[in-house]
């Protein structure tokens, strides 16, 4: 936890001292305090917690609803071999399209508002769950599994017994990198057409010249990148707790 | 238990087992021997119902086996422990279904006590030593008060005093309630020492090597259990078992 801070802090420090030796103009890089300035000033407005919440809000709808579509499809594609040849080679296809080709078909059809951007972050999040626990499924130790089977376990309580806690390791991987794709479309759903959103404050930052926010709203994104993240982190401990 | 002309082979060319015949009685201890690859774990797996023959039934008390046998229990030549429980939870596996929580509890800590595993009941099995996890393996099989009881090598991983004290622990438990007991072993005095019979399994002389292992001889053990394990008196036995498994003795029979 200390050791971490080690080089945020230095990098602060630089950044700090490059601007007092003008190293770099300022309309080029802003001081540390005038970012802060920045997000207290827009967050005295009543602008910037209503970005914050929005974003944050759209992250979370959206990775809810793709990564559980995510493990219900993988348990199908993983845990049978019909639902395997059935969908993943649509699947494979589907997941081979550049996902931000989605982007102008969603506006259109959903319209420039919070379903298209929840679609497109569902999508975002649906296929690095769905990719990681249908193979870590497919290959669990079948040594295990028959196990199972000759201490009478079948169905749902062979799943309970030995597919799931042997895929937990897995899951958690797969959530992790779902949210962060989560946060990637976000933003890439919001530059390309909101009037709210972090994604919204970064291109109105930039039509506007305002460097400051630009950096504000760069390292909120990180922030919040990082503190969802530590709720996965919960997660896993919990899990690892009881099948670790 | 009887095996009625069971043969199962693998890629519809590879015959593994070839006409296996054999009755077993009930409460009787069979030994299966074999060199390396001749299907002894293929041949119990068709008993427990994991597999399905080719050719042939697999009848138990009269019925013929459908699918997994609640009536057997196996122990795996691997320990096959879920490795994200604890030994005691993973015993608990084996209890029969519908048992009560406390009965249930009871019955763990009585198996993990018999096998001398109470100490590392709440070890995962990353945690102990191979034996370890074969006594835990052992304990899951007897949890289901099995009827029929298939053990692969139950006793390979076993340092030489342990691997005694669990074959007199098998007996024992054999004694209070006389289980059906097919057994795997590559050690012929183990074999000698516990079972009423000894299976030989292997391809018979003359035959090509994927023609499928057959049962070779079956040689009843003389005296009851329990057995002195010096008597002399079954060197001949042991001689020849071992001429069986192709390990050439050139000993006279009586230097043993
Ligand atoms: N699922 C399977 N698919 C294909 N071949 C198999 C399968 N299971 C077993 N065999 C083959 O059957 C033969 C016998 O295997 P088996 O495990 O029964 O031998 P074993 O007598 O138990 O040997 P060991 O003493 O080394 O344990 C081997 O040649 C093996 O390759
Ligand atoms: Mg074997």
């Amino acid at each position: 936890m200390l050791v971490g801070a080690i080089v945020p802090i230095a990098l602060l420090v630089a950044w700090q001292l490059i601007v007092m030796l003008h190293l770099i103009p300022a309309y080029r890089l802003p001081s540390p305090l005038s970012v802060l300035n920045a997000g207290v000033d827009l967050s005295n407005r009543g602008l910037l917690g209503i970005d914050v919440a929005i974003s944050t809000q759209r992250v979370l709808i959206g990775f809810t609803i793709g990564s559980t579509v995510g493990l219900i499809v993988a348990a199908v594609v993983g845990l049978s071999g019909f639902g395997s040849r059935l969908l993943s080679p649509t699947l494979g296809a589907i997941r081979a399209v550049p996902s931000l080709a989605w982007v102008p078909l969603l506006g259109l059809y959903l319209g420039i508002n919070e379903d298209s951007k929840v679609v497109l972050i569902a999508i975002g999040a649906f296929f690095p769950v769905y990719t990681t626990v249908s193979g870590a499924l497919r290959h669990v130790n079948p040594q295990l599994v028959e196990a199972g089977r000759a201490y009478g376990f079948g169905g749902l309580r062979l799943l309970r017994l030995v597919q799931l806690p042997a895929v937990v390791p897995s899951v958690i991987s797969g959530l992790r990198l779902a949210l962060a794709q989560s946060w990637l479309f976000l933003v890439a759903g919001e530059l390309l057409g909101a009037s709210l959103g972090l994604g919204y404050l970064l291109v109105d930052s930039q039509q506007t010249g305002r460097i400051d926010r630009l950096f504000l709203t760069i390292i909120l994104l990180g922030v919040l990148g990082k503190a969802t993240d530590a709720l996965i982190g919960l997660l896993e401990r919990y899990l690892l707790k009881r099948w670790g | 238990m009887r095996l009625d002309a069971v043969a199962r082979s693998f890629d519809g060319t590879r015959n593994v087992l070839r006409d296996i015949n054999l009755d077993i009685a009930p409460g009787e201890i069979v030994a299966l021997i074999g060199a390396s690859g001749s299907g002894k774990s293929t041949l119990l797996r068709q008993v427990s119902g994991l597999d399905r023959p080719d050719a042939g039934t697999v009848t138990i008390d009269g019925t013929p086996l459908v699918g997994v046998d609640q009536r057997c229990a196996v122990a795996f030549q691997e320990p096959r422990l879920l490795p994200w429980r604890s030994v005691a939870h993973n015993v608990e596996v084996g209890l029969p279904r519908g048992i009560g929580r406390a009965h249930g509890r009871a019955r763990v800590a009585e198996l993990l006590e018999l096998v001398q595993l109470s100490d590392s009941a709440h070890l995962r099995p990353s945690q102990i030593s191979g034996g370890m996890a074969q006594r835990a393996a052992l304990a899951r099989a007897l949890a289901r008060g099995p009827g029929v009881l298939l053990l692969d090598e139950p006793f390979g991983a076993l340092d030489a005093l342990t691997r005694l004290t669990m074959q007199d622990l098998l007996l024992e438990i054999h004694a209070a309630v006389p289980a059906t007991i097919l057994f795997v072993t590559h050690d012929v005095e183990e074999a000698l020492y516990l079972a009423d019979r000894v299976v030989l399994l292997g391809v018979e002389s003359g035959y090509p090597p994927h023609s499928g292992a057959v049962i070779r001889s079956v040689v009843p053990v003389p005296g009851t259990r329990p057995r002195d394990r010096a008597r002399s008196s079954l060197s001949h036995l042991r001689a020849s078992l071992l001429e069986g498994l192709g390990v050439p003795t050139h000993h006279p029979a009586h230097t043993f």
